[in-house]
């Protein structure tokens, strides 16, 4: 990762993505918008999935994107951004078009891990110079709260509900980042927007990077109706997703596996890791586990941790 | 100053695929995406060897799934990009959903669709099926009936395409036309590009003048956007027509939105779509009149926006009509897709000619002339009001 800022006052000021939008208070993802407008800059054509983001910002005829923004429909945003990078392309060619444009796609989990996944996968096959950014609030929230291959194990959703032989969700959360890395991109990277210099800079850095190709930016932004707990918390339950392991900030740059702070720490040391517990207690979602059923969660944390701790080891 | 007519002509034998793809040659499109599909393939693989071989400065987007084909350019179209795509049958399927979205974002894509029968069962052969699935996605739709034609009207549907801000799609019958060589004489490349010149389109996606494009619409206001596709595509008839009629004085080929075969005096009419139905029809007409029938026949090159007033005007006097439509509208009022149409078309305008609804063709059953001769002689028999599964086996 490039560092390009150090502290949050280094952040840009400038705002690309009005208030006065229509999510909910205390929306992760809003917030992930924000910085990612305000850091990718002007010069920026936002390719948006279906989803929440698209529906409460784009309410015809307003809208909170200061920046070109296309939303076709849900499962093609990448192919959409190939068109429009293949555009720039050619007009660049032909004296049509001037300037560096960064593309860079919004999507959701459902658009990215499920009905999506198979156009990122070309977009990513192909090369095309686009930064994809995944915003994951482990359901489609927009629909009201169904389950997505992205929803962790046992997780309560209207889909998977806490039934009385069946107690929320039975599979576990699809390896996205997994899949991406599979197509040996420049660079992909997990953050959160508890961590925001850390996700301000793994942006910047997947920009420069996106002059080789296509990179990706899985950030995770939690939905408080979504994950049933006080809308004034999500900062609070991002930083403890990341604290406690359950979403390990890392990045895979040209080949090669990072563990960033804190989960570098954490893997180095798991006395440093705050128990499951903190991340699961504050969330409706989690609330009918059993200390068993945390115990296994706590256990895949553990396993992840360390298949990520021997990767970086590579 | 040497005109277009007056210089050296090129003739080459071309399937319809090939001249769909010299067409967009000639055009100078940016953006291509397209994905294989039978018998659409060999439309891209010429696309592809004209873009390896540098005579097209295009992108061409090798996408994973026609879904994806046209929501690349769909994309490329909304940065401001000329765009092709192509594709038949499933592929034709597949892309339904952004076909509404690129006729409701208003951008001026050109498809080509040698046309297809749907599975199940799975069929490669030709019929209408895909097409006529699309009627009511908001897109301009020609079916040409020759290569030459193919080749004309891709050029002339930038044109209008670019003119109205709709999509549109030139379609023609699979593996007969599409895989048929005919002679087509191609147009000066220079002459084709001032016939069609870049235009600064108003809304694109420029960081100078950020736009929201894709935006959501509450009931407060998505009647009316849509409205004005509705506005635009019937309105596009008149671009459509000026267009063909600026093509025949550059290039000295134009075809109007219907074309006729013997109709001035005729009793009966046949009214088909695509190169072999036609084909068929006007020998028949010939055929018909060896034996004393005045026949006539009507070939519809335009179906979208539909070209009713013309369709009314030649079938109000005649003594019946039929339609022979290459696609069924399962469990419909009156098997085939366009019979309904003609139909409409005539009682909205208070006309009550006698009609027949032929369906024929199906997964390229073959159509004999024999068979568009008995069509005349039901007509003249008095058969009326019901429809004929023609060439079927029971």
């Amino acid at each position: 990762m490039k560092v390009v800022f150090k502290t949050v006052w280094d952040l840009p000021a400038e705002e690309l993505f009005a208030s006065g939008h229509r999510a909910c208070a205390g929306c992760g993802p809003a917030i992930a918008m924000r910085w990612l407008t305000k850091v990718a800059g002007p010069n920026t054509i936002v390719v948006n999935a279906t989803g929440c983001m698209e529906v409460t910002t784009t309410q015809y005829p307003e809208t909170a994107w200061m920046v070109p923004y296309l939303h076709v429909a849900f499962e093609n945003a990448a192919a959409a951004a190939s068109g429009i990078e293949a555009a720039i392309k050619t007009l660049r060619r032909k004296g049509l078009w001037s300037g560096k444009t960064n593309v860079m796609v919004i999507a959701g989990d459902g658009g990215t891990y499920d009905i999506g996944l198979q156009s990122l996968s070309g977009m990513l096959e192909r090369g095309h110079r686009v930064i994809y950014v995944l915003y994951d609030n482990e359901a489609y929230m927009n629909t009201g709260i169904q389950r997505s291959g992205s929803t962790p194990k046992y997780a309560w959703t209207t889909t998977t509900p806490v039934g009385k032989a069946i107690r929320g969700k039975i599979q576990r959360k699809k390896d996205i980042m997994g899949i991406v890395v599979a197509h040996r991109p420049p660079y992909a990277a997990t953050a959160s927007i508890s961590n925001l210099v850390d996700l301000s800079n793994k942006l910047k850095t997947a920009l420069e990077y996106t002059e080789e190709g296509p990179t990706f930016l899985h950030i995770l932004a939690p939905c408080p109706p979504g994950w049933r707990y006080p809308e004034e918390r999500t900062v609070e339950v991002a930083r403890l997703a990341v604290e406690t392991g359950y979403f390990p900030l890392w990045e895979y740059d040209h080949g090669k596996v990072r563990l960033n702070p804190p989960t570098s720490a954490i893997a180095a040391d798991p006395k440093r890791r705050r128990p499951l517990k903190e991340f699961l207690k504050i969330q409706g979602r989690f609330a009918h586990l059993t200390d068993a059923e945390i115990e296994e969660l706590e256990k895949d944390v553990v396993a992840n941790l360390e298949y990520l701790a021997k990767l970086a080891s590579l | 100053m040497t005109t277009a007519l007056q210089k050296a002509r090129t003739v080459l034998a071309l399937t319809s695929n090939y001249a769909a793809a010299y067409a967009v040659k000639a055009a100078d499109v940016d953006v291509v995406a397209v994905y294989p599909i039978t018998p659409q393939t060999t439309i891209v693989e010429k696309i592809a060897e004209f873009v390896d071989d540098g005579e097209l400065n295009a992108e061409l987007i090798h996408v994973e799934s026609e879904h994806s084909a046209m929501s690349a350019v769909v994309g490329a179209a909304a940065a401001g990009a000329r765009v092709f795509t192509a594709t038949s049958s499933q592929g034709l399927e597949l892309m339904h959903e952004v076909l509404h979205i690129a006729s409701g974002l208003r951008l001026p894509i050109v498809m080509a669709v040698p046309a297809r029968a749907l599975s199940a069962p799975i069929s490669i052969h030709g019929d209408y099926s895909d097409v006529m699935n699309t009627r009511d996605t908001g897109w301009i739709t020609y079916i040409a009936a020759s290569a030459q034609e193919v080749y004309d009207t891709i050029i002339q549907a930038y044109k209008v395409a670019e003119t109205v801000l709709l999509p549109a799609m030139v379609a023609y019958d699979g593996f007969l036309m599409s895989h048929t060589t005919e002679p087509v004489e191609l147009n000066d490349e220079e002459e084709v590009r001032r016939f069609l010149p870049r235009k600064d389109r108003p809304n694109v996606l420029k960081p100078e003048k950020p736009i929201t494009m894709g935006a959501f619409a509450m009931p407060d206001y998505y009647y009316e956007i849509k409205y004005q596709v509705q506005e635009a595509l019937l309105g596009s008839l008149k671009v459509i027509e000026e267009v063909d009629r600026e093509y025949g004085r550059t290039f000295g080929r134009s075809y109007g939105v219907l074309q006729t075969y013997r109709v001035e005096d005729a009793d009966y009419i046949v009214v088909a779509y695509g190169g072999a139905s036609f084909g068929n029809a006007r020998e028949a007409v010939d055929a018909a009149r060896e034996k004393g029938i005045k026949a006539g026949a009507v070939r519809l090159r335009v179906f979208r926006p539909f070209p009713a007033d013309y369709i009314a005007k030649l079938l109000a006097d005649v003594k019946a009509f039929a339609v022979v439509d290459r696609a069924i509208a399962f469990g419909g009022p009156a098997g085939g897709p366009v019979f309904a149409e003609v139909v409409t078309a005539l009682w909205m305008r208070g006309i009550d000619t006698p009609g027949l609804s032929i369906v024929h063709g199906i997964g390229q059953r073959s159509m004999y002339v024999e068979d568009f001769v008995k069509i005349f002689e039901m007509l003249k028999d008095g058969e009326k009001s019901k429809v004929v599964y023609m060439g079927l086996r029971l």
